[in-house]
């Protein structure tokens, strides 16, 4: 791999720019692997860089079935945070935080991490009861967590209105001051290319039909291209998780719902950190081009679309300008959604299967792109392993038989 | 360059009525008719923009909401507006408007320091630096970026207009007032149908209002005229200029922004600034006309070049003359009216024709003309920094790969360009819609039909207006007949004279120039907005971005607020030339909503302040504001918090109340608990189902109080059940939580127990509900009803109807507070005249009037749950010790699987206790977690996640500081004289008598664990 530095681009500004390699080849598939990655997110391609990486298994591929990046990566509201309720998420969540915080350095690729502080509000008494909750089992995590009252909320965010008199006035946030924004593209093409280099197969366009399961154990998988042998396989389809485990034979208790965000025209910065209000329901954060990053809740159908509701993003607008006044006269510049794949307990499952080798990640719901390497950090060692690392062990798919679950939602109301 | 560059006549300005406006600072004069762009055309200003990343001078591309170029910061203070583009700007008197992003004037801006960095600053390069620490991007570098990203400015103040939305049905839309649209609508709306024509401009026509034709004989404009007015006398037509239809969504579903107020003139709801239409239409007519595309050359951007159909609009529609001078460019016949019509008003024209021939009546014709035509040509560059000066044109080679021979320049003052049309397909594919790229067109067009979705003229790639008008009359007769109407006699085909219907276009792209973009000093560009160049789809295609959506998402293609109207479709052919594939084979980027960009406020409408949520309050609600109540919100309703009198405290007045309640007599305004009928012969079976304890057994007259779980297992929501009558029931929710529960309930019937005859009505606000409360309680009812109280006969947990103050009333016995209470309930118009009558007949008891607050205090003492505050949908029923409410008998429930799930029988779950303070008058905050060792908070160190050894976490400790579980309430207790708390611990229901801590952030409270039944244990009070 060809490093990347100002001292790279101007070498190659010398040379018109005609010297850069690709960023990760275009390989045919080989006949086996030891390690097959359906879905090319960035979970996926961060799996296989850790497992390149960590492990030294590089007889990896990642198969996507358009282009890589294109799911949920591509269109969340690049939130990174850990200041999760309960102990597994937290830990999950901050081990994620940590490597989010060396990553530029750790892929030589800028995924522009910018650790502005994520505000939660609270707008009404339970509100204010659960989030100190939250701080408090933040701060025994040792997880970074505040707890702000309203005049320390308008220090923090300045544009915010916090007049008593709103609807639902602003009655604290809690803050955690080293979660932010990255830049979402770049944490996929950067796992791409660092596993690329050390010799994962990325292979896009390449669809996965079927699994090839013998005596219960998988052998490979049936995609566009051919079959492709593997000896161990692990899924990180996210919304399609479904489909796949379908092909292997079991159900996993996951709804696939349409998430939408939006961006406003980019202005010049007016808005310093993140705020994220459920009660009030938007979140909303400025991005390095300018532009406000909008979203907030789901649609409530089931769906596979990419695309979702008008008047979901209406609800948030009012939201938006309730907080926010002075942006009344921003204007939405574009929409999108995404297909958000969300289990019984809004928490995620990194886990062995039924089928012997044969390993899963899904169930993220809205909240996976904070999770990226974290994911990709434990799922590797699972796949390598065959076995959970002690961070996922609590996210394992026997949960919902033993009743074991990670309930976030349930518990903090806090959007993932 | 400056200067009257208005024609002495001609065009649709209302020369009558001179409008003055500023921009930049500097004073102008335009007319009642024109936009920003077209006066500030007319007075020869050309530089009115810098460009994101190079801060290039830019002027007026086009003449419509494509324009990625001129964008301005319209008016000022509270209403000012950032990136407004100015062709969609109709001019008012008074109008300030400025450049954005510049510094200090768009003239010399010190950003353009940044075109000196441009090699280096290639598609994605900062992906590849200022990382050589975190701390480094913190501190320098982002900062940097972030201050030099963004166009215009936020304002500064809150919006002082009013926006509003409707909601309304038609059998058809018709999207777009152009030929197409207007024949369309016209068709349809001869039949009777409802129909809706909206159009983005300020008036209808589209391209006629361009274009001097003669249709059937009469001159253009009359003819739109004679069809507007047409439309006009329809009952059934609803006309909507300045409207953009921004979002096709399934089923016909459109949505559309209307703005109503473009000056300064103040809004009312009465009048708003913008309206958003919600439409569902049984059918819709796609006649959105197509968008003009640019070429890519050397140096295509320096102001004075723009399209040629947007030099056509400035003349003919505004009376504008965009230059004198000016060099065409075209791949296709329709350029040259643009040049014919620059002649016309006495330019000095020269065409550059990239086509191996010019049609031979074209060539006659300009050479007729003293139009010199330089056919099988390309430009290799453009000169002038703030205005165009000179063209550079070659002859191109035999394969047209290259250029032959030398380039000479032409002097010129303005660049006019053409491409071709590609058709605006925007909405179609909002819903999916499918594209096919036509070889013979040179565009996409619709390729899958859709059910009730017709696209018509430009939308379908027909560039002839006798083909518009044709084809949107046929496509108007046949939605009208869709919709249920009787279709007209067909029309026969219009006449129109010198109508080009084929443009003869020769696809062309990048024009070839004898260097490739990334050695040439020059800048090729596709998006102007965010100075994309070919260069740059060079690179990308080189470091493996060859899919179009990592093109764009790399290159930044599209990313405009143009969303890549002008430029895509260039930048995507451009792909596949350097991928070796077809236009149809590399495909487009998805086109999604808003087609052009919604200003918030509109979207969010009315709901604002007040009207945010809908604010609820019981019908007892003025009495409480009345008496100076505190309120809280829960959920969408107002609850009174406590009620202070003489300047107390919170904390004084909660005394005060929970003090009478416990010697006196109280009321609280229980109105808001939620309140479901639950009717029909299978009502005991379902509530059996859907509670954890027998409800099929109860006496009619008797009320049980009941857990409802999840499937989990968890608790979901509580309340009380009373049997009205054999197959009646009245069941209770939390006030939070009555819709929710409702849901649920109804969810269960439709989809798992349709089989069951049990109907479901919400009647939280039917009734208004008085509790009355404190050892005095039935005195105080004896004085207004003449129901037995007695409590041996009008027993604990039974209700009775009857009349209390007169009114029709049920009555229950149920406590919440552990003293001796009536919940009174009547119809909810009576409610204020029930509680006045309470007040009233308690007055000499000292009856006190609580809140929420009190409520908690008294509820938490007789150690009672409030779901959603004990409770967190992680907790059994054996969790909060209340195994007692679960039958044994029932053969199922809902959840009842779950509670005997491995997880769920553990020991050591966290289990509702209560919790003393060692420090008696110190209450600990809500939501303290609760360790066993006594820790600092400051002192806990960063979490340290295990490694690649796969050690467990901390030794198996879970945490830093493993957590117990958490201070759920925690009140200050006038009974007890001090403090208390309920809580969760880890087994905590075996370890009472233990200590446990609370650390907070200055100190750590030490409290004991005990019994959760805080206040009379045995219960002895409810019966007063």
């Amino acid at each position: 791999m060809k490093r990347f530095s100002v001292f790279s681009l101007a070498r190659n500004a010398f040379s018109h720019h005609e010297d850069w390699p690709r960023q990760w080849r275009s390989p045919e598939p080989k006949p086996e692997y030891d390690v097959v990655i359906i879905g090319g997110g960035g979970h996926g391609l961060a799996t296989a860089f850790y497992l390149a990486k960590e492990h030294g298994i590089t007889n990896v591929a990642v198969l996507e079935k358009g282009w890589i990046g294109g799911g949920n990566t591509g269109r969340n509201t690049t939130i990174v945070r850990s200041n999760y309720l309960f102990d597994e998420s937290a830990h999950l969540y901050e081990k994620s935080l940590q490597l989010f915080e060396k990553l530029s350095q750790e892929l030589n690729y800028n995924v522009m991490m910018s650790q502005r502080g994520v505000m939660n509000l609270a707008h009404n008494l339970h509100d204010v009861r659960e989030s100190r909750r939250r701080v408090y089992a933040n701060k025994l995590n040792g997880v970074d967590a505040e707890w702000l009252e309203p005049e320390e909320v308008k220090a923090f965010c300045p544009i915010i209105d916090i007049s008593p008199d709103a609807r639902y006035p602003v009655m604290g946030a809690t803050l955690q001051k080293r979660a932010g924004v990255a830049r979402h593209d770049a944490v996929a093409w950067g796992f791409a290319r660092g596993a690329d280099a050390r010799g994962v197969d990325i292979i896009q366009n390449c669809e996965v039909t079927g699994l090839r399961i013998e005596k219960g154990r998988i052998v490979g998988v049936e995609t566009t291209k051919g079959f492709i042998g593997a000896k161990k396989v692990g899924s990180v389809a996210a919304g399609h998780t479904s489909v796949i485990c379908n092909m292997a034979g079991f159900r996993v208790p996951l709804t696939s719902h349409p998430l939408q965000a939006l961006v406003s025209e980019p202005i010049k910065p007016v808005h310093p950190c993140v705020v994220m209000s459920n009660a009030v329901h938007v979140y909303v954060s400025q991005s390095d081009k300018g532009e406000l990053v909008i979203g907030a809740g789901i649609d409530a159908y089931n769906s596979y679309a990419q695309r979702g509701s008008f008047h979901i993003i209406e609800g948030q607008m009012g939201a938006l300008r309730e907080l926010f006044p002075i942006f009344s006269r921003l204007r939405m510049m574009r929409s999108w959604g995404g297909i958000v794949d969300t289990a019984p307990d809004a928490s995620a499952i990194i886990s062995k299967t039924p089928v012997e080798n044969f390993f899963i990640n899904c169930g993220w719901g809205t909240g996976g792109f904070k999770a990226t390497p974290g994911s990709g950090w434990v799922f590797a060692w699972t796949l390598a392993k065959g076995e959970p690392h002690p961070l996922n062990a609590a996210f394992s798919l026997d949960r919902f038989t033993s009743g074991a679950l990670v309930d976030e939602h349930g518990a903090a109301g806090v959007a993932h | 360059m400056t200067g009257s560059m208005r024609l002495p006549g001609g065009g649709r300005i209302d020369r009558s009525r001179p409008l003055k406006f500023t921009f930049n600072g500097k004073g102008y004069t335009g007319y009642e008719g024109d936009t920003l762009a077209s006066a500030l055309i007319a007075n020869g200003v050309h530089l009115i923009a810098r460009s994101m990343k190079y801060h290039r001078p830019r002027g007026l591309m086009t003449a419509g909401s494509d324009e990625p170029n001129g964008m301005v910061q319209l008016a000022t203070g509270a209403r000012t507006e950032p990136n407004i583009k100015a062709t969609q700007i109709p001019l008012y008197d008074g109008l300030e408007a400025s450049s954005v992003n510049v510094f200090p004037s768009v003239e010399t801006d010190i950003g353009a320091v940044n075109g000196l960095l441009s090699p280096f600053m290639t598609a994605g390069f900062y992906y590849k630096t200022f990382m050589p620490s975190q701390l480094f991007w913190d501190k320098v570098a982002e900062p940097i970026i972030r201050k030099a990203a963004g166009f215009g400015k936020a304002p500064t103040e809150p919006d002082p207009d009013v926006y509003d939305h409707k909601h309304v049905h038609c059998d058809l839309m018709v999207v777009g007032a152009g030929p197409a649209g207007l024949s369309a609508a016209r068709a349809a709306a001869a039949t009777g149908a409802r129909v809706i024509l909206a159009d983005e401009q300020a008036e209808f026509g589209g391209s006629l209002l361009t274009l001097h034709r003669e249709i059937d004989g009469k001159p253009s404009a009359e003819w739109v005229g004679s069809v507007v007015s047409e439309l006009s006398g329809h009952d059934e037509v609803t006309l909507l200029r300045r409207t953009t239809v921004t979002g096709l969504y399934d089923q016909n579903y459109l949505v559309a922004l209307e703005q109503k107020i473009d000056d300064l003139t103040p809004s009312s709801p009465a009048n708003p600034r913008m309206r958003v239409w919600h439409i569902r239409a049984k059918e819709v007519i796609l006649a959105t006309g197509s968008h003009e595309r640019p070429l890519v050359f050397a140096d295509n951007d320096r102001p004075g070049t723009m399209l040629a159909s947007a030099a056509l609009t400035y003349m003919n529609r505004y009376g504008a003359l965009p230059c004198n001078k000016p060099v065409v460019v075209t791949n296709n016949d329709w350029a040259y009216e643009t040049a014919r019509t620059f002649k016309a008003h006495g330019a000095e024209v020269t065409v550059v024709d990239t086509r191996k021939t010019v049609p031979e009546d074209l060539g006659t014709e300009m050479a007729h003309l003293g139009i010199e035509v330089l056919a099988d040509s390309t430009v290799t560059g453009v000169s002038g920094k703030h205005r165009v000066k000179g063209v550079s044109v070659a002859a191109k080679n035999a394969d047209g790969s290259g250029i032959a021979g030398v380039s000479h320049s032409i002097d010129a003052d303005g660049l006019i360009v053409s491409g071709g049309y590609s058709a605006a397909v925007h909405l179609f594919c909002h819903v999916g819609g499918k594209l096919s790229f036509d070889d013979a067109r040179v565009s996409f067009m619709p390729a899958t039909g859709r059910k009730a979705l017709a696209c018509v003229g430009g939308t379908a790639a027909e560039f002839g207006i006798a083909a518009a008008i044709d084809g949107g009359a046929a496509a108007g007769a046949k939605a009208a007949q869709a919709a249920g109407f009787k279709p007209g006699r067909a029309g026969k085909g219009v006449q129109v004279a010198d109508d080009r219907a084929d443009g003869n276009v020769e696809a062309a792209w990048l024009l070839p120039s004898g260097t490739a973009p990334n050695r040439s000093k020059a800048k090729f560009f596709v998006d102007y907005q965010n100075d994309t160049g070919a260069a740059d789809i060079a690179l990308a295609v080189r470091e493996g971005f060859d899919s179009v959506e990592h093109m764009k998402r790399y290159t930044l293609t599209g990313f405009g607020t143009d969303q890549g109207k002008l430029g895509n479709i260039n930048g995507l052919a451009i792909l596949a030339e350097l991928t070796g594939r077809t236009i149809q084979e590399t495909g487009t980027t998805t086109f999604r909503p808003p087609y052009t960009p919604v200003t918030f406020g509109a979207l969010a409408g009315r709901d604002a302040g007040d009207m945010l949520d809908p604010i609820r309050v019981t019908n007892i609600h003025d009495w409480h504001v009345a008496h100076g109540a505190e309120f809280e919100n829960v959920g969408q309703w107002k609850r009174p918090w406590y009620y202070p009198i003489d300047g107390e405290t919170m904390h004084q007045a909660v005394a005060r109340e929970c003090r009478a309640a416990r010697t006196a007599v109280t009321a609280l305004d229980a109105s808001t608990l939620g309140k479901i009928d639950v009717t029909g012969k299978d009502a005991g079976v379902f509530l059996d189902r859907v509670y954890t304890n027998m409800m099929s057994t109860l006496k009619v007259g008797s009320v049980r109080y009941g857990l409802m779980l999840h499937e989990d297992g968890m608790v979901y929501d509580d309340g009380t059940v009373t049997r009205l009558a054999e197959n009646r029931f009245l069941v209770t929710t939390t006030t939070g939580g009555a819709a929710s529960v409702f849901q649920h309930l109804e969810d269960y019937l439709q989809t798992e127990w349709p089989d069951l005859d049990v109907y479901l009505t919400s009647v939280t606000e039917q009734w208004a509900t008085v509790t009355v409360s404190g050892p005095k309680a039935r005195m105080l009812l004896e004085r207004i009803t003449d129901m037995n109280l007695d409590p041996a006969d009008f027993q604990f947990m039974t209700f009775r109807e009857g009349k209390v103050a007169g009114l029709p009333a049920r009555v229950f016995r149920i406590s919440f507070t552990g003293e001796l209470s009536y919940e009174i309930s009547v119809v909810w118009h009576h409610g204020k005249a029930l509680w006045e009558a309470v007040m009233d007949a308690g007055h000499d008891f000292g009856i006190t009037p609580y809140g929420t607050e009190t409520m908690h205090v008294l509820r938490a003492e007789k150690g009672f749950i409030i779901v959603g505050q004990e409770t967190d949908g992680t907790l059994t029923p054996y969790d909060l010790g209340m195994g007692w409410i679960v039958s044994k008998k029932k053969e199922d429930f809902i959840g009842k699987r779950s509670l005997t799930r491995p997880d769920t029988v553990r020991e050591d779950r966290k289990q509702l206790v209560g919790l003393l303070p060692e420090d008696p008058g110190f209450v600990v905050p809500e939501g303290a977690q609760l360790v066993n060792n006594s820790v600092k908070l400051k002192d806990v160190p960063h979490f340290a996640p295990p490694g690649l050894d796969g050690a467990p976490i901390y030794g198996r400790k879970a945490s830093p500081v493993p957590m117990l579980g958490h201070v759920t309430s925690s009140y200050w207790s006038d009974a007890l004289g001090r403090s208390f708390a309920l809580g969760l611990v880890k087994g905590g229901q075996a370890r009472t008598g233990d200590i446990v801590y609370a650390p907070l952030d200055d100190r750590t409270i030490a409290m004991r664990i005990v019994d959760p039944v805080f206040y009379d244990k045995e219960g002895a009070r409810r019966d007063g």
